[in-house]
C-alpha cells in the first residue's frame, strides 16, 4: 500500500514537472506573444494541477490529513489560468502588438476593423 | 528516492525561472513580461508544494491559494492596464 501510494505521488510530481519544463522551454523559444502566451497558459496550468495533486495525494495518504485547500487551490488555478492567458493576449491585440510575420491568417483583423467603422473610431 | 525526486523538482523549478526571468528581461514587448511574471508565479507555487512535503509540514499549504489569487489579480490588473491605460474606471468619464 505504501509503495502504490508512493507511485501514484511521484507520477504526479513528475508529470507536471514536465509540463512546467515544458512550458519555460516554450516561453523561451516561441516567436511571438500570442504562441507563447499559448504555452504559458495551458501547459504551466495543467503542471501545477498535476504537481498540487500529488501533494495533496502526499498528505492525505501518508500523513492521514485531508486538505481541502489544496483541492479550492486546484480548482481555482484552473479557471484562472486560461482566463488570465485569454485577456492578456486579448488586451495585447487590441493594442497593436503584432503576430508572428509567418501567419497565414488573422480573423480578429476583420472584425475590429469592422468594429472600427462602425462606431466611427480611427 | 522520493527525496532525490523532489531535490531534482526543486532544481528543474530553478531552472524553469531562470529561462522565465531572461524573457522577463529581453522580452520585447510589455504583455511579454506579463505572461512570464504570471508563469513565474505558477512555478512559485508549485516549489511551494514541493517544499511542504521536503519539510513535512501543512504550515505552508494557504500560500498556495493566496499566491494564485495574487497572481490571477496581477494579470487582470495589468491586462486592463495595457488594453486602456487605467485600472479602475470611474462612471462617466471616458
Amino acid at each position: 500500500m505504501t509503495i502504490l501510494a508512493n507511485i501514484l505521488i511521484v507520477f504526479f510530481i513528475l508529470a507536471g514537472l514536465l509540463f512546467i519544463v515544458v512550458s519555460a522551454i516554450g516561453l523561451y523559444r516561441l516567436p511571438d506573444l500570442y504562441t507563447r502566451a499559448h504555452a504559458a497558459s495551458k501547459s504551466s496550468t495543467l503542471g501545477v494541477m498535476c504537481i498540487l495533486i500529488g501533494v495533496f495525494f502526499h498528505f492525505w495518504l501518508k500523513e492521514n490529513h485531508f486538505n481541502p485547500g489544496i483541492l479550492l487551490g486546484i480548482l481555482f488555478l484552473f479557471i484562472t489560468g486560461p482566463v488570465g492567458g485569454h485577456i492578456m493576449s486579448r488586451a495585447s491585440y487590441l493594442a497593436g502588438v503584432k503576430p508572428w510575420p509567418g501567419t497565414v491568417r488573422d480573423d480578429l483583423k476583420i472584425e475590429v476593423e469592422k468594429m472600427k467603422k462602425e462606431q466611427g473610431i480611427k | 528516492m522520493k527525496e532525490t525526486i523532489l531535490l531534482i523538482a526543486l532544481t528543474l523549478f530553478m531552472v524553469a525561472i531562470a529561462i522565465l526571468l531572461y524573457r522577463v528581461i529581453a522580452g520585447p514587448t510589455l504583455p511579454d513580461r506579463a505572461i512570464a511574471l504570471d508563469t513565474i508565479g505558477v512555478n512559485l507555487i508549485s516549489a511551494i508544494a514541493i517544499i511542504s512535503i521536503m519539510l513535512q509540514t501543512k504550515a505552508f499549504l494557504e500560500a498556495i491559494l493566496i499566491l494564485g489569487i495574487l497572481s490571477f489579480i496581477g494579470t487582470i490588473a495589468f491586462s486592463k492596464f495595457i488594453e486602456r491605460g487605467v485600472i479602475v474606471e470611474r462612471k462617466g468619464d471616458s
